[in-house]
């Protein structure tokens, strides 16, 4: 190579970094140098009146799952915070393993679908994710509430005498999460499926498989980074939910995103806060390194 | 043979589900909509049609003071992230691979993959950090103001306003930028003349999704924001604690129909393209 060559690349380097200067700049004032913040902050002792004391403590981390006794001083493991990460961590896995199951069948309609209707399937797919989550949240609050949609119809029907009192429980925050976040699961699968080539399905079945043993030995396999991406998707939203849980869950029924909010209003505890909001990073991140992972492992070139 | 492959591909109760997912997911809205006209001040009867609720809506100043204070942030915050997006984009796309790419990458991307209530916490501690300093320092003044909101929303719509911005740059080739260079053209005049006209559909795209994006924002919103500082969707989340009355509908509906009427304007922008 040529030292004019070497300049030129090397100037083509230096605009890509200048032209991508300010985009940098306000994304780390205002989203990556804050989580350091926090990350100091996990590490500090909390002040009285909510806000941090500058000194070094371990409290923060080891409050996540212990808690000290007011009376003893001694640390006790906190049955509460367990019982939210449990709460948080089943009730993703189910809205994840639900909007596969619903997901799926939807997602593989669409792809077979004839081209011309496939856009407007699609597109009826993309508003709602497009549409406000607080908005569709509070819709499934109008529709699960005593004297809301869902009730008239079981009661109009006479299938029950009595409304059903589903709002503020972990089944609303599931049917309102499973709702939301239903669209990120179908995408990923459609874009999967629609690589799929259904001729493979015809060798499947002249080798004389069952349905079901085409679906399970050649359609699985085959949109298996479809079916991860989508999870993912799904996942790692629901783990650090906020809205949906505060919304339909009342209140009474925290998850992480609560409970961390919680420590910052309420409880005073900020230090615990930052713990826990590194905690629901460092699960999300593994998440997301687990996807890459088999995102580029797959043939595809999409992703 | 399309027939037949059609046919192949049908497996038993799929095609029901798919529609049932649909009508679950469009039920739910529809009665929020459908309640928004409703006579009754209950949310349960339904007492004929009206319109009253966004005549109450309308009349409320705190509804409209939310309203305004999110189409300021989420216009600034449209114009701030489409523009410094569209100069990433031009510095990450069209040239050979170079050192750290993956990295400007990443941090685009960055907040498409941490969960907002993270951000939303990171950010109330740092311009805590920033205000308790300026106060410090005699500059109380710059502790008030939209200025906080604007930049978080900011950052969180780059990666939105990048993604149309970039497709749409990878779409062009040099070719015509090189014509124009050869002609004489400055790198300024070569820019805005052809690069930037032929780019203008995507960026106007990008700008619809920051605008939709910011717009929507609840979490990080409500956490950055002082007090009296409410946005529509933060108002809304303060409401929902209280009785609730048709009036919420009301308002959820016509920020519906605003963000309906821009989506399906960016539809028809980026299938222009093709």
């Amino acid at each position: 190579m040529s030292a004019a060559e070497e300049r030129l690349i090397q100037q083509s380097t230096r605009n890509a970094w200048l032209l991508s200067l300010p985009a940098l700049i306000v994304l780390v004032v205002a989203a990556s140098g804050p989580l350091l913040i926090v990350l100091i902050y996990s590490f500090l002792s909390p002040g009285q009146h909510g806000n941090v004391i500058w000194e070094f403590s371990t409290d923060g981390w080891v409050g996540i799952l212990w808690s000290k006794d007011i009376f003893s001083e001694e640390w006790m493991l906190a049955d509460a915070h367990l019982a939210i990460f449990w709460r948080s961590l089943w009730l993703s896995l189910l809205t994840t393993a639900f909007t596969f199951i619903v997901g799926f069948p939807t997602a593989w309609f669409i792809a077979t679908r004839p081209p011309k209707e496939r856009a407007l399937w699609l597109f009826l797919i993309t508003i709602p994710f497009w549409t406000n989550l607080l908005i569709r949240t509070y819709a499934i609050n109008e529709v699960l509430r005593k004297e809301g949609l869902m009730n008239t119809v079981l009661m109009g029907m006479g299938i029950t005498d009595m409304p059903i009192e589903v709002l503020y429980t972990q089944t609303a925050i599931f049917i309102g999460m499973t709702y939301v976040y239903l669209p990120l699961m179908v995408l990923p699968l459609f874009a999967a499926i629609d690589r799929f080539d259904m001729k493979l399905l015809e060798a499947g079945y002249d080798l004389y498989a069952s349905r079901m043993q085409v679906l399970r030995r050649v359609i699985l396999p085959i949109v298996k980074p479809g079916i991860i991406a989508g999870s993912i998707l799904v996942f790692v939203p629901s783990l650090g939910a906020y809205v949906t849980p505060r919304v339909l869950g009342g209140g009474k029924q925290m998850m992480i995103g609560n409970f961390i909010e919680l420590q910052f209003l309420q409880g005073k505890n900020w230090p615990l806060g930052a713990a826990l909001s590194m905690l629901l990073l460092v699960i999300v991140m593994v998440a997301l390194l687990v996807y890459v992972r088999y995102a580029n492992k797959g043939s595809s070139s999409h992703g | 043979m399309a027939e037949r492959a059609f046919h192949v591909a049908r497996l038993p109760g799929f095609a029901t589900t798919a529609i049932i997912v649909f009508v679950a997911l469009y039920l739910p809205i529809f009665t929020l909509v459908a309640y928004s006209f409703n006579a009754s001040t209950s949310l349960a009867i339904w007492g004929g049609f009206s319109l009253d609720w966004y005549a109450k809506a309308w009349d409320n100043q705190q509804v409209k003071d939310a309203t305004i204070r999110s189409l300021i942030i989420a216009s600034f915050a449209a114009a701030i992230s489409t523009t410094v997006a569209t100069m990433a984009a031009l510095g990450t796309t069209r040239r050979r691979a170079f050192k750290g790419q993956t990295l400007i990458y990443v941090a685009i991307n960055q907040p498409l993959m941490v969960p907002e209530i993270v951000t939303a916490v990171a950010l109330m501690i740092v311009f805590g950090l920033i205000k308790v300093w300026l106060t410090s320092i005699g500059m109380g003044g710059l502790t008030t103001g939209l200025g906080y909101l604007i930049l978080a929303h900011s950052a969180f719509c780059i990666p939105f306003a990048y993604l149309p911005i970039r497709a749409r740059l990878e779409g062009m080739d040099l070719t015509l930028e090189t014509a124009a260079a050869d002609l004489y053209a400055s790198p300024w005049q070569t820019f805005r003349r052809v690069t930037l006209p032929l780019l203008a559909p995507g960026m106007i795209a990008g700008a619809m999704l920051a605008f939709v994006i910011s717009l929507d924002d609840v979490v990080i919103t409500e956490f950055v924001k002082s007090g009296g500082q409410d946005t529509l969707p933060t108002y809304m989340l303060g409401q929902m604690r209280r009785q609730l009355t048709p009036e919420i509908n009301a308002v959820s509906t016509m920020l519906l129909g605003l963000t309906v009427v821009l989506l399906t304007a960016f539809f028809l922008l980026t299938r222009k393209k093709t």
